[in-house]
């Protein structure tokens, strides 16, 4: 042991985790020894190696860059590479279970597609003709830095899976969820943006249904300010557009 | 007889990171149908790791560079077993490729006067990597997904190539299985792109993610493809090193490039005792000119950290070898000092490196704004792959074509940090582009159905075998042995050993069994990787042992010098009756005026 930090002793923890297919699903328990700075992932890698090589976990970074290992730890929706063990109280054992806002595939592996198919739906970017000679354009720093935080977005689907109107009332068809409002934030205050979205905001994507719980900002592994900084200015923009009598107006004679 | 279901593209691409979307988007572009099959989810491939930038000529922030400058750094760089015409279409198009990922809604970071802000890196003489903080990677794959996903490209979500198909000696598709129920697919093609990336989990240490199996290589190599160059492989100097779950992922050179200096645990800034002669007229001579130069002025010349990444890894090894180490087996890399120059540092380094600083805090407890990290050498890419014609990307095999890190030619003997990302997207595009061509004046080829039911029985057997090793077990052996015996430091002794604990590990990978059933199961997938996995270890040893100099990313220590003998020749591997053979292929001549571009650039 060369520092202080190195004198970490190891322990065994238990981990309760979800196997089983579409359907049904239990429980069941493995011990393994737990190491410094070890995450969860980690001791999921271990239980795979050591006694369940069919146990399934999606992962790709381990770095906290790709968003694919998200999952309920201890009920709480997290990334599991990471989550320090250090930070978990393992005198209990630890439940790790899929995102449970979407179907469910195997052990800890839940049908995402969903999200997928809702990207689709959401008009694509176009800019404006471009600013110089030779096909660029001219952008200030101070103009992209919310745009910039809304695609720091690892589209881990965290905040999909703790917001209420998907996870609890089901809403996958009414409503397309933070994830895409904070996208659909992204190419509305992009600079360079020419597409208005604000029609499907209000009736096909259902922004209506947040009612800002911020549930979606607090588990960001991204640190993202989903709720304050994408989906309340579009909401804004929604019933500046929509129910402005001015805007109205100038909206009905536009369309004669 | 093998029960599949069948899908017909005109293009298939296998791989969707950066190269396999670009590829794809560009042969969609064109009218054709397209396939793009994921290992894993879209969006997640290895290319969302890549941090530093994009590198490309574009003069925003020193309006000296140009395609030249850029050519000529890469060449040197790759100390000249590059393929000249690669590096020279990559130095002409990155710039047009980068521009067009901000029409398609990429947001770069901005200089003053709203261009895209361009950063220092190693080996490149002037500010050229267009970036996003330290997230570039992010940014280059959902720009290209979030482009892609309206192109009408039909994306196969974690499917797994067990094998090419061939039709005499063109490739007409491919055999692979969906992984949520285990099922075998068979995709008929008239032209193929691999786009599969790199090797990584061949080591123990390496910044790669559980995809870097050499699947690509490993594919092609079967079906008689050519690979080349597969000695070179680079190990980036930076990787975290404790705590021991982290160990091997990357810190950025992005760290360098803001003025990170290394130190040894006497606190000396060793980069400055062993320049290289081609870099010594680059590089500055006291570290006060080497700030200069961090800051951006036009007549100081780089800090010795910012020296290519082959060379830097080799100096962190010997300052551990020697017993100046950091307390886990690294040295030091403090950006933290820069307080003494910027008053608000602190600020400055959380917005240049955002995810460097959330990574050491959150798995470290560290942080970097006030403490210096320690680092080591992790495996980071592999500049061998697929040998491919430069301008077209296609292969030595009819219908089958290469791009990003699973092709060769462009890096040589060691690549350039950032050039990987403008790889992608340049040569992702021109093999897009030629594989439609391909397509359009070649039908379907027949597909093999002796083949198909060879490659299934080959699949299933771990199920039908009991009480076989677990694969996890036989990987793990495998990066062990790689990182021991074929690591940064090489010797034909060790070499020779690796080649029998090959043949070993390759014993018992064909006896390992799996448990469980077909659906989603990684311990199947594991068996299944081991064989690209031994495939792309077995042609890094003997190419590794062909090579006897030391060049790049191989170092062998016993021929510590170049050899300018070794500087005619890629070195090729291909499977001859089964067995692997090595050849030489004679680099192509550089035209001259490519070499007086390379002697003004001096």
């Amino acid at each position: 042991m060369r520092t202080g930090v190195s004198a970490f002793r190891k322990m065994k923890a238990t981990f309760s985790i979800r196997r089983g297919g579409r359907e049904g699903g239990e429980m069941v328990d493995y011990k393994t020894e737990v190491t410094e700075g070890m995450v969860v992932l980690d001791a999921v890698h271990q239980i795979q190696a050591e006694s369940a090589p069919d146990l399934a976990c999606r992962w790709n970074c381990k770095a906290g860059k790709c968003g694919s290992c998200s999952a309920e730890i201890n009920g709480k929706p997290k990334l599991m590479c990471m989550t320090r063990m250090d930070t978990i109280d393992t005198s209990q054992p630890v439940t790790i279970e899929p995102m449970r806002a979407f179907p469910p595939i195997k052990d800890l592996i839940s049908d995402v597609s969903w999200n997928f198919d809702v990207k689709k739906r959401i008009k694509k970017f176009k800019p404006r003709p471009p600013d110089a000679e030779d096909g660029t354009w001219r952008m200030q720093q101070e103009d992209i830095d919310r745009v910039q935080e809304f695609r720091k977005c690892i589209e881990c689907f965290l905040c999909q899976d703790v917001c209420h109107v998907l996870r609890d009332h089901n809403k996958h068809a009414e409503f397309i969820g933070p994830r895409f409002l904070v996208y659909a934030a992204a190419l509305a205050m992009h600079p360079l943006a020419t597409e208005n979205r604000t029609e499907e905001l209000k009736d096909a994507f259902g922004i209506g249904y947040c009612n800002i719980t911020k549930c979606c900002t607090k588990v960001c592994p991204e640190h993202i300010t989903i709720t304050d900084n994408a989906i309340i200015p579009l909401k804004e923009r929604v019933v500046d557009e929509h129910y402005d009598p001015l805007t109205r107006l100038v909206k009905l004679f536009r369309r004669k | 007889m093998t029960e599949y279901s069948t899908f017909e593209h005109d293009v298939l691409v296998i791989g969707a990171g950066g190269a396999g979307l670009r590829a794809a988007i560009e042969a969609s572009a064109a009218g054709v149908k397209v396939g793009l099959i994921c290992k894993s989810l879209l969006g997640k491939a290895h290319t969302v790791m890549a941090e530093g930038g994009m590198a490309a000529a574009l003069a925003n922030v020193d309006d000296r560079d140009n395609w030249k400058v850029h050519f000529s750094d890469t060449m040197r760089g790759g100390q000249y077993v590059n393929n000249w015409r690669m590096a020279e279409l990559h130095a002409k198009e990155a710039p047009d490729r980068v521009r067009e990922l901000e029409a398609w809604g990429a947001v770069f970071d901005r200089t003053k006067d709203g261009k895209i802000l361009q950063r220092n890196f190693g080996g490149h003489r002037y500010p050229r990597l267009a970036h996003v903080g330290d997230r570039t990677g992010l940014e280059l794959i959902r720009t290209l997904q979030d482009h892609g996903v309206h192109q009408g490209i039909d994306v196969h979500m974690e499917v797994t190539v067990i094998s090419l198909l061939k039709d005499g000696e063109r490739i007409v598709g491919c055999f692979a299985y969906e992984r949520e129920h285990g099922r075998f697919r068979v995709f008929k093609a008239k032209a193929v792109v691999l786009a599969t990336g790199g090797v990584g989990r061949a080591y123990k240490i390496t910044s790669n993610s559980w995809e870097g199996t050499g699947d690509g290589h490993a594919l092609a190599y079967h079906a008689g493809a050519e690979l080349i160059d597969m000695e070179f492989i680079q190990f980036h100097p930076t990787g975290m090193v404790w705590p021991p779950s982290v160990r091997g992922l990357l810190v950025t050179e992005g760290v360098r490039g803001e003025g990170g200096i290394l130190k040894n645990s006497e606190g000396r800034r060793f980069m400055f005792d062993d320049i290289p002669d081609n870099y010594k007229e680059q590089t500055a001579d006291t570290p006060e000119e080497g700030w200069r130069y961090v800051i951006g002025d036009r007549d100081a010349r780089r800090p010795p950290e910012l020296l290519t990444r082959d060379h830097v890894a080799r100096c962190i090894v010997r300052e551990v070898k020697a017993g100046r180490g950091s307390p886990h087996g690294g040295v030091y890399l403090d950006i933290a000092w820069i307080k003494e120059k910027l008053p608000n540092s602190a600020e400055h380094i959380k917005k240049k490196l955002p995810s460097m600083y959330h990574q050491f805090m959150q798995l470290a407890n560290l942080d970097i704004t006030t403490t210096p990290m320690e680092i080591g050498p992790t495996t980071h890419y592999v500049m061998g792959g697929v040998r491919v014609d430069a301008d077209t990307q296609a292969s030595t095999l009819p219908g089958l074509y290469a791009a990003g890190e699973c092709a060769s030619g462009i890096n040589g003997a060691n690549r350039l940090g950032g050039n990987s990302l403008s790889d992608l997207i340049v040569f992702g595009k021109r093999a897009g582009e030629y594989a439609v061509q391909f397509a359009k004046e070649n039908a379907h080829g027949s597909i093999d159905d002796v083949q198909i039911e060879q490659e299934a029985k080959r699949a299933l057997e771990p199920f039908e075998r009991d009480g076989g090793e677990n694969p996890f077990v036989i990987q793990h052996d495998l990066q062990d042995m790689m990182q021991r015996l074929v690591g940064i430091v090489r010797v034909e002794d060790e070499m020779k050993e690796a080649l029998d604990e090959l043949k070993k590990l390759n014993e018992r990978a064909t006896k390992s069994s799996v448990t469980g059933n077909v659906d989603f199961n990684p311990g199947w997938h594991t068996a299944l990787d081991l064989r690209n996995l031994l495939t792309v270890s077995e042609s890094i040893t003997r190419s590794a042992i062909e090579r006897r100099e030391s060049r790049g990313g191989q170092f062998r220590d016993d021929y510590p010098n170049k050899d300018p003998e070794f500087a005619k020749f890629n070195i090729a591997v291909k499977e001859v009756n089964g067995e692997m053979q090595i050849t030489h292929v004679p680099l192509p001549e550089m035209p001259a005026e490519l070499k007086q571009v390379i002697e003004e650039m001096g």
